[in-house]
């Protein structure tokens, strides 16, 4: 089963496939990142593969290593039970990636976490905005440059919540809802 | 997209699209969850999901720990069921390490990560009654999970934060007299589950408020990430247990319930079938369960014992490279999974070599339900969102980084 899915993705996308190995039970295959939007599709549209199951999105942070990230995609197939990792390494001069939001519902939220914690960006993505922290915290916490200790002040307002006020305003028929006189 | 939601509401004069924050110290919405709402009269027209941060900061504090140093943190994970989260740490670094652990282990892993089911099981499922008004049934399956952590407590030594998990083994063996407990708690716990049926399970009120409601498709189920209970709930019989087993799922009999609608009461009888299969396993594994001992005899990963430590040169040395240095990880990277209290676990970690881990990364299944949990919310009423969201059964200490 293991390097079905290894040789596969080699026979569909030659160039576009770095490295791949298997190791420990689990399959990897290492893609550019400019393919692989095309290389997950393939996966999941496939029948030898079926992987219609995403089951997480992460990201790794190698500080000495060129390319600096890789942003990792691990993959299954409810029907064929088999998994494979596919990777796509980044450069720090340019972390960006096409997204997969599309193909899987829960992408764009696993995206959301990657953006918030390593400042990956994802082009295309519906929604991209930190998930876990606040829109106004500074860097990326899980990036390996980031000191554990840094702290960061308190902030006034949420802009989220100025938003959501304005919004509101946006769906009240009269504009001047302090007045009190709502001509109906 | 979003003038066409509001067209037709538009036309109605009497009503206008609401804009509802819920929580984050709501008392349906347990830990720092806030749903921004856009309501239409009662009903959810769009739902924006903001889980908030508890700020202890996981992943990041994993990475200044040695491996060892890292039970306590998955302890504090999913802290309903902490055991659960103890063994898939253990299981993803020892697949990373090569090693095996002795038969003996594996059954104890078994029972206890089965005693810790029962208690996510029991907590939700009363809780769950309790966020509807049924404090008697909140009330058995408290004392059901009280039971349960005693068990705990007398094999861990704690109830809560019990990092009874370690790399090639557990902490300690089961106490001599555990089977004893067990019947006793078992006799119980089945008097609280068939009390809770008859509280519950043909309960008018809570017919109706679970019935049809919170209800998710299985393609939807699948493609949003939900795995355990609620992916279950909707047919699909996705459980890691049974098709990939792992410890000793393999040698012990039990079934995997499904539910057809994917609605919350589906989820709710999933939980409470699931509960009785959890006590089968236990059951069958105290049967199997030979002597033998409970640690991997590798001396790279194992502490000796004090006896050894204090009496010979040898074992102190290895007690001490074990403490100050840490585990020594061959590099590589590894995806580890197992089946939690809400659904598959898993863990994905890059070693570079050293005695601390490089990455750790959890797959936790609350967090990635949070992500989908608006397609549950969207379309039914305001009211829906209570008994939807106990049966998510989101825990926030998993929920957060």
């Amino acid at each position: 089963m293991a390097k079905k899915l290894i040789d596969l993705v080699k026979k569909k996308f030659g160039d576009a496939l770095l490295q791949s190995h298997s190791r420990l039970g689990n399959d990897t295959v290492v893609v550019s990142k400019d393919s692989l939007a095309d290389v997950i599709e393939f996966l999941r549209d496939d029948e030898a593969s079926k992987m219609n199951f995403l089951r997480d999105i992460t990201a790794v942070d190698y500080l000495n290593r060129r390319p600096r990230f890789d942003v990792v995609y691990v993959l299954y197939s409810m029907e064929l039970k088999h998994m494979l990792v596919v990777r796509a390494p980044l450069e720090e001069s340019d972390v960006s990636l096409p997204t997969i939001a599309h193909l899987y519902g829960c992408a764009a939220w696993l995206e959301r976490e990657v953006f918030d914690m390593y400042g990956v960006k994802f082009v295309g993505h519906p929604d991209l905005r930190r998930v876990l922290l606040y829109e106004e915290f500074e860097g990326h916490p899980l990036r390996k440059d980031y000191a554990t200790q840094a702290s960061q002040p308190r902030i006034e307002l949420l802009s989220r919540e100025r938003d959501s006020v304005e919004e509101f305003r946006k769906y009240v028929k009269d504009e001047d809802i302090n007045t009190g006189s709502r001509a109906d | 997209m979003a003038e066409d939601i509001f067209q037709g509401i538009d036309q109605d004069i009497h009503s206008e699209p609401m804009i509802l924050q819920m929580g984050p110290s709501h008392p349906a919405t347990h830990g720092t969850v806030r749903f921004t709402l856009t309501l239409d009269g009662e009903s959810v027209v769009k739902c924006d999901t903001e889980v908030g941060y508890l700020h202890r900061g996981f992943e990041k504090e994993s990475e200044n720990s040695t491996w060892t140093q890292v039970f306590p943190y998955t302890d504090r994970l999913n802290y309903v069921s902490p055991l659960l989260n103890n063994f898939g740490y253990a299981l993803a670094v020892e697949k990373l390490l090569g090693i095996e652990v002795p038969e003996r282990c594996d059954y104890i892993r078994t029972i206890m990560g089965e005693v810790s089911r029962l208690s996510d099981h029991l907590t939700c499922v009363g809780a769950g009654g309790l966020e509807l008004g049924a404090m008697t049934a909140f009330l058995y399956a408290i004392e059901g999970r009280e039971l349960v952590w005693d068990l705990i407590e007398q094999v861990t030594g704690a109830r809560l934060t019990v990092s009874y998990g370690r790399v090639g083994g557990v902490k300690d063996d089961l106490t001599p007299d555990f089977a004893e407990n067990w019947a006793v708690v078992k006799k119980r716990l089945l008097e609280i589950h068939a009390t809770t049926h008859k509280l519950l399970t043909r309960n008018r009120i809570f017919l109706d408020r679970m019935e049809g409601t919170g209800v998710i498709t299985p393609e939807a189920a699948l493609s949003y990430g939900y795995t355990g209970v609620c992916l279950r709930s909707t047919g699909v019989a996705y459980d890691v247990r049974k098709d990939h087993p792992y410890f000793c799922y393999d040698k012990v009999d039990f079934d995997v319930p499904v539910g057809a609608h994917g609605d919350n009461f589906d989820r709710y009888l999933c939980r409470m079938d699931e509960i009785l299969q959890s006590i089968r396993i236990i059951d069958q594994c105290l049967a199997q369960i030979q002597p033998g001992p409970v640690n991997s005899d590798d001396p790279r990963v194992v502490l000796p014992e004090k006896v050894k430590v204090y009496n010979t040169i040898e074992s102190m040395i290895q007690h001490f490279k074990i403490i100050f240095e840490g585990i020594q990880v061959p590099p590589g990277e590894v995806y580890s999974y197992t089946e939690g209290g809400n659904g598959e676990l898993g863990y994905y970690i890059v070693s570079n070599g050293t005695g601390k881990p490089w990455k750790i990364h959890v797959r936790a299944p609350s967090f990635i339900m949070m992500g989908g949990i608006h397609k549950l919310f969207e379309g039914s009423l305001l009211a829906d969102i209570i008994p939807t969201f106990d049966t998510i059964n989101m825990i926030g200490g998993e929920c957060d980084r």
